[in-house]
């Protein structure tokens, strides 16, 4: 791994990002709009349950976290894309640059601005609705680590898709968060799913990060099993899309397809 | 390898289905030598160079870039070598500065600002540098890429078709800073261009293509005439419409 190539792949999307507030601002705008949505539900739920229950930690809490894997995932897939609209591939591929130098990129890229648009969404949820995530203590990071892995290993499967399929694909990387999100277990528990579906939700890192949230806030513990099968499985999953890549990735130059990629197809 | 020769072809085939795009050919490029490869649209041209910047998989055959095997050294072969392309672009939505300090950190250049406003100056875009690319005129953008293609000083150039968008005087300023660059850092260029003036100019040797294999390799100055055509340009519309006649030759 050469850390200099690394530094370009990022540099280029930082340049883009610095230049053009259409590009920075995507970074809060959804978020910030679900903090909103869901920060007005909770408050409105604390005031029609009469039950004295507080809904803003576990509603509020788990959107923001479930915000977090999202913005990690379109971090990545967003980098790709930068590079799929300026027809870029060529030019990157026919440099020294490896794909494990440019996956590496794009994670930068990924980190950076999921620093700064979850940095802004908890300030939000701070000052509008009152909400310290950091009231979780030490299991945030833990949280945090096992949405971070599998945001990752669900950038890089879907950049393998784009990458295989073409700039049509596109559109497959923006839903696949929502297509998990209700076995995820973000706002209820497991076992509120159907029996087979529970099957699948255990075979989710998310559905242990959010389980576990729900026992630290009532139990104020954590469960070691939900945490190691959480970072488990999260690094199993990463380790599958860095596999995947790679293996598209030869696929790609085998056919030709990179050198005709926006002709989506070699024969 | 002999110490002289910075691109070997060994027996290269790109089949695409049933499709033979190139067919078993074999060259090779020494230190300061500028090998034109000619042929029809469709000939395999840009499929071999392709295949050389190790963006394409040939069927068969190896390709070697001062000794290291595209296969297996792709990373470190392309530290030597650089591309421009008619079809190929650097990103329109950053500047011309900005490209050019990220393809040198990919390239792995050494003291980069100094070497970014040397090439500023010697393409003459330092009025370019702070603008994005993407508006720039096509000449303009020839030469950007022209000069992300030298940021290397790469012992290896491949050159698709680089004047194709340029007009006729600043075409022949980029030959010769081109040519200029093969004796001062002795470099080998594999050149495709369909302006046979220009190759005659250009080249040392030409490799001529026809269906995917070399039909014809010389001189682009007396080759017209070992074959009884009057010019380049006559000998290469025989290869495009007639290849069979030089084969039987």
């Amino acid at each position: 791994m050469n850390l200099r190539r690394i530094y370009a792949v990022f540099l280029r999307q930082l340049f883009l990002l610095r230049h053009n507030w259409t590009r920075f601002s995507a970074i809060f705008v959804w978020i910030t709009i679900d903090i909103l949505l869901w920060g007005f539900i909770t408050k409105y739920l604390n005031v029609i349950s009469h039950s004295g229950f507080n809904f803003i930690p576990m509603l509020l809490g788990a959107i923001l976290l479930w915000d977090f894997l999202v913005r990690v995932q379109q971090g990545i897939i967003l980098a790709l894309l930068e590079d799929v609209w300026a027809q870029n591939f060529l030019n990157y591929f026919a440099s020294p640059l490896t794909i494990g130098e440019y996956i590496s990129g794009l994670i930068l890229t990924s980190i950076v601005t999921t620093i700064v648009g979850f940095g802004f969404i908890i300030i939000i949820a701070g000052i509008l609705f009152g909400y310290n995530i950091f009231s979780l203590g030490l299991y945030l990071a833990l949280f945090l680590f096992v949405l971070f892995i599998f945001g990752l290993a669900l950038g890089i499967l879907t950049s393998g898709i784009v990458l295989r399929l073409g700039p049509s694909a596109e559109w497959i990387a923006w839903p696949i968060p929502a297509i998990i999100s209700p076995l995820a277990g973000i706002f209820y528990p497991l076992s509120t799913l159907p029996h087979s579906l529970q099957f699948i939700a255990k075979c989710l890192p998310p559905a242990y990060v959010f389980e576990g949230m729900r026992q630290v806030l009532s139990l104020k513990i954590l469960s070691p099993s939900y945490l190691l099968a959480g970072v488990g499985l999260s690094i199993i999953y990463l380790l599958f899309a860095y596999i995947f890549f790679n293996y598209i990735y030869r696929v790609v130059i085998r056919t030709g397809r990179i050198t005709r990629f926006s002709a989506e197809s070699t024969s | 390898m002999d110490k002289k020769t910075v691109l070997i072809v060994n027996n290269l085939i790109r089949e695409y289905g049933s499709l033979r795009a190139v067919d078993d050919i074999s060259f090779a490029v020494k230190n300061g030598e500028i090998v034109g490869l000619l042929g029809p649209n469709g000939a395999g041209k840009t499929t071999i160079i392709d295949m050389i910047l190790g963006v394409l998989e040939p069927t068969s055959g190896t390709v070697e870039i001062l000794g290291y095997d595209i296969k297996r050294q792709r990373s470190k072969a392309m530290e030597k070598v650089n591309f421009a392309a008619v079809y190929s672009h650097v990103p329109g939505n950053i500047t011309v500065r900005q490209n050019l300090t990220i393809f040198g950190l990919l390239y792995g250049v050494k003291n980069l600002t100094k070497r970014i406003d040397s090439l500023l100056v010697e393409f003459d875009l330092r009025e370019f540098a702070s603008k994005k690319v993407g508006l720039l005129s096509s000449g303009e953008q020839t030469r950007v890429n022209l000069a992300k293609s030298v940021i290397n000083l790469p012992n290896l150039f491949l050159l698709d078709e680089p004047t194709a968008s340029l007009d006729p005087s600043t075409a022949r300023l980029i030959r010769e800073k081109m040519r200029s660059y093969v004796q001062k850092i002795n470099a080998g260029i594999l050149w495709t261009s369909h302006n046979m003036h220009e190759v005659e100019e250009v080249c040392d040797r030409v490799l001529f293509l026809s269906r995917g294999s070399i039909l014809l390799e010389g001189n682009p100055k007396t080759l017209p005439q070992e074959h009884n055509k009057k010019d380049l340009e006559e000998l290469f519309i025989t290869i495009a419409r007639e290849p069979l006649s030089l084969r039987l030759e």
